[in-house]
């Protein structure tokens, strides 16, 4: 693996967004051009990913160089410097290979947009800065991906910027996560603090070999590991931050799928697996196990009554992220990536076929206003189902393998945990068919004027769709064959500290039950809605409350927000900004005019009165000189 | 006659131009006075250039009637300019530069 190579990996999608972003007017004209420009740079680098992955496969040393020093001090440096090594290498093969799909898919989803070449643009630039999130050997190089893809994340959010939601959405989004990002800086500099140094490579050694500064005692790395993990819950929209992610569905279908399903989202659980030694020291896991868990499970109840297809896909995401820090908070670190790589594909995929239903359906995203849709986009149908099944752990797809997993790590940890992450299994199971059947099946409620437009997306569109079936399909089996014996295992078995948590029971037992429990779930959904309609309004207050999302975003509102509001408002705007600096800025003002309005009556404009005061100066420095002098 | 008359003659001359200039309100005045403290100076140089023995004082009197006559062409176009906008030369009536 040369230095190159990893440069070019990254610079590709960077050209990309040069030439969209620069030439986006002479390439208005032409489309086709712009969108296979944007595409193609990420195929570069998904080539230059696979040859990285292959000769680390094949046995070669990671990679960790520097290739120049950023800033450098009396006692420290910050460099620009990248690390390949297995859990970077699965991370760069799911970030260009998926985000190569949605780039062709976005081709036709967009075509005839106004925003065009500025789509491809953003999504050029949000590629480069995951690739610098997932590459840095640094914390701070991390944090550098981690801004970058929470502004692509703002910006393609708000894509339709004339649209007030999509901006406020937008806006949520990007301050949110602030309050997360902000929890990040404070981590990061604690643990500056402590070790004097970012390098992953370094603070890894010293914080096994406990030789850092304990700047906050022995709790040093209890707080620096909690305060990144705050990081984490912003990024990755767990409890409490994770209102920000179901708006955000207000951006184009294929950013969703890509930036909040597969990838950015995922930047947490990325974060903490490659934080796994100073997770293992603190012993800060089990909070991020429970935080997952809850959040798993909150999400997927809410799910259950949406009618918004993007948004219960939005809810799932949510609580799937939350299954991943499950993963990763009992110690299960390769599970945890695991169920990142497995989500990616089929959440992806279902991504991009509800983007294919709203394409054929004129943007419409009520299921109460869908149905029978199976006859008309057979593709998109076959497609959505091998997803849907992968998600509710249909026995041997990927879903199963790698939930199975992290279920059978929480068993070891806390079987109270196991409990809530099975009953979420059967939730998700059951909403997920829930929207399949109320989608696909069962009489027609589309109107009729949309009816007759009804057709399968164009071939740029379901090739994406056939091609990201495939792995959703059988990349759990490929990979997850043999649970903790597998080859996921075994290929990032380097990365990871080794699991301490008892991995032992009768695994085939918990595979039994977690199938059963998943395919009850499917049956419970074809019991209530293979025949009728998602019911139009709430039935009673429960399932008002939750269809509703439990008032968080209006809890949120009254407690947080309009009370900053109105501190903002009446104190920042009315006391300090009008009282106190207008107060000094005229209050200057005022006593130069009135030292002005004094010293004026000296200008007479009689010549004469000029001449008297010139004389009397004159006198006076003559009787000075000579009669003191 | 000893320097002193000289010198005590060119302030009195000095002294009365100051007066006039503060004084008086003609613009005409003025000027007129503003030449006999000129030629005060003037004096008081060729006096003392004469006690001295010495050309520098009296090169310096032309300098300074060369001057004043530039002066004086000057000070007259300006005060003749001014009369014809205001029809006075009254220096009280002139005071646009009032604060």
């Amino acid at each position: 693996m040369s230095k190159e190579l990893i440069v070019v990996l990254l610079v590709a999608p960077l050209v990309g967004f040069l030439i969209n972003g620069l030439f986006g007017k002479w390439l208005k004209g032409n489309e086709k051009l712009s969108g296979w420009i944007g595409a193609l740079a990420v195929l570069v680098s998904l080539v230059c990913s696979i040859i990285a992955f292959t000769s680390l496969n094949g046995g070669a040393a990671p990679f960790d160089e520097t290739l120049y020093e950023w800033i450098t001090g009396e006692s420290f440096a910050f460099n620009i410097g990248f690390r390949v090594d297995a859990l970077t290498a699965v991370m760069l093969l799911v970030i260009t290979g998926v985000g190569f799909l949605i780039h062709v898919y976005s081709i036709g989803y967009m075509h005839g947009d106004e925003g065009y070449t500025r789509y491809f643009a953003y999504l050029n630039l949000f590629v480069f800065a995951m690739l610098i999130l997932v590459l840095g050997n640094n914390y701070l190089m991390m944090f550098v991906g981690w801004e970058g893809v929470g502004l692509c994340s703002y910006l393609l959010i708000g894509f339709w910027y004339d649209k007030q939601s999509a901006t406020d959405a937008g806006k949520k989004a990007f301050i949110v996560n602030r309050i997360g990002d902000f929890g990040f800086l404070l981590g990061m500099f604690t643990l500056f603090a402590a070790f004097g140094t970012l390098d992953f490579a370094t603070m890894f050694d010293d914080a096994e070999a406990d030789n850092f500064q304990k700047v906050f005692g022995a709790s040093t790395l209890v707080v620096a590991t909690l305060l990144l993990f705050v990081g984490a819950i912003g990024k990755s929209a767990q409890i409490p931050l994770y209102v920000w992610l179901p708006d955000a569905m207000e951006g184009p279908t294929p950013v969703s799928a890509l930036i909040h399903a597969a990838t950015m989202v995922t930047a947490g659980v990325y974060m903490i697996a490659r934080s796994a030694v100073l997770y293992d020291i603190a012993h800060t896991g089990e909070v991020v196990a429970w935080i997952g868990v809850l959040t798993a499970f909150f999400a997927a109840t809410i799910a259950l009554a949406q009618n918004d297809i993007k948004r219960i896909l939005a809810y799932s995401t949510v609580s799937q992220l939350g299954y991943m820090f499950v993963g990763v908070g009992v110690g299960a670190y390769a599970s945890g990536v695991f169920h990142l790589v497995t989500h990616a594909f089929f959440k992806g995929l279902m991504f991009l076929t509800a983007g294919s239903v709203m394409h054929a359906m004129a943007n419409e995203l009520d299921m109460r206003k869908m149905g029978g849709l199976k006859a008309k986009m057979p593709i998109t149908h076959w497609t959505f189902l091998i997803g849907a099944l992968a998600i509710a752990g249909f026995p041997f797809l990927s879903g199963f393998w790698s939930k199975d997993e992290i279920l059978h790590s929480a068993w070891g940890s806390s079987p109270l945990i196991y409990g809530i992450g099975l009953v979420t299994a059967f939730l998700t199971a059951f909403y997920m068919f829930r929207l399949i059947f109320g989608t696909f099946y069962g009489e027609s409620r589309v109107e009729p004027e949309v009816e007759s437009h009804l057709h399968e997306s164009p071939p740029v569109m379901w090739l994406p769709l056939a091609i990201l079936a495939i792995p959703s399909a059988v990349i759990g089996l490929l990979l997850g064959w043999g649970g903790h014996e597998s080859w996921f295992h075994h290929f990032t078995k380097s990365v990871f500290p080794e699991a301490h948590h008892d991995a032992s029971g009768n695994v085939l037992l918990f595979m039994v039950i977690s199938s059963v429990i998943g395919l009850a779930g499917i049956a419970f959904a074809w019991t209530r809605y293979s025949k009728r309609a998602p019911s139009d309004e709430p039935t009673n207050a429960m399932h008002k409350f939750v269809a509703n999302k439990y008032y968080v975003d209006e809890v949120y509102n009254s407690l947080i927000v309009q009370p900053i509001k109105n501190a903002s408002h009446y104190l920042l705007w009315r006391i300090v900004d009008n009282g106190v600096i207008d107060g000094i800025v005229n209050g200057v003002a005022a006593i130069i005019r009135v030292i002005g309005g004094t010293l004026r009556r000296f200008q007479t404009g009689l010549v004469q009165a000029y001449i008297v005061s010139m004389v009397l100066g004159i006198v006076l420095f003559l009787a000075y000189y000579l009669f003191f002098a | 006659m000893p320097l002193e008359y000289y010198l005590v003659l060119s302030a009195l001359l000095f002294t009365i131009g100051v007066i006039g200039v503060l004084i008086r309100r003609n613009a005409i005045i003025i000027f007129m006075c503003i030449e006999l403290m000129l030629n005060a100076a003037n004096l008081a140089f060729v006096a003392i250039s004469r006690s001295l023995g010495e050309a520098t004082g009296q090169v310096f009197v032309f300098f300074v009637m060369t001057v004043a006559a530039a002066e004086v062409a000057i000070g007259l176009a300006i005060i003749v300019s001014v009369f014809k906008h205001r029809q006075t030369i009254n220096v009280d009536e002139v005071n646009s530069l009032k604060g």
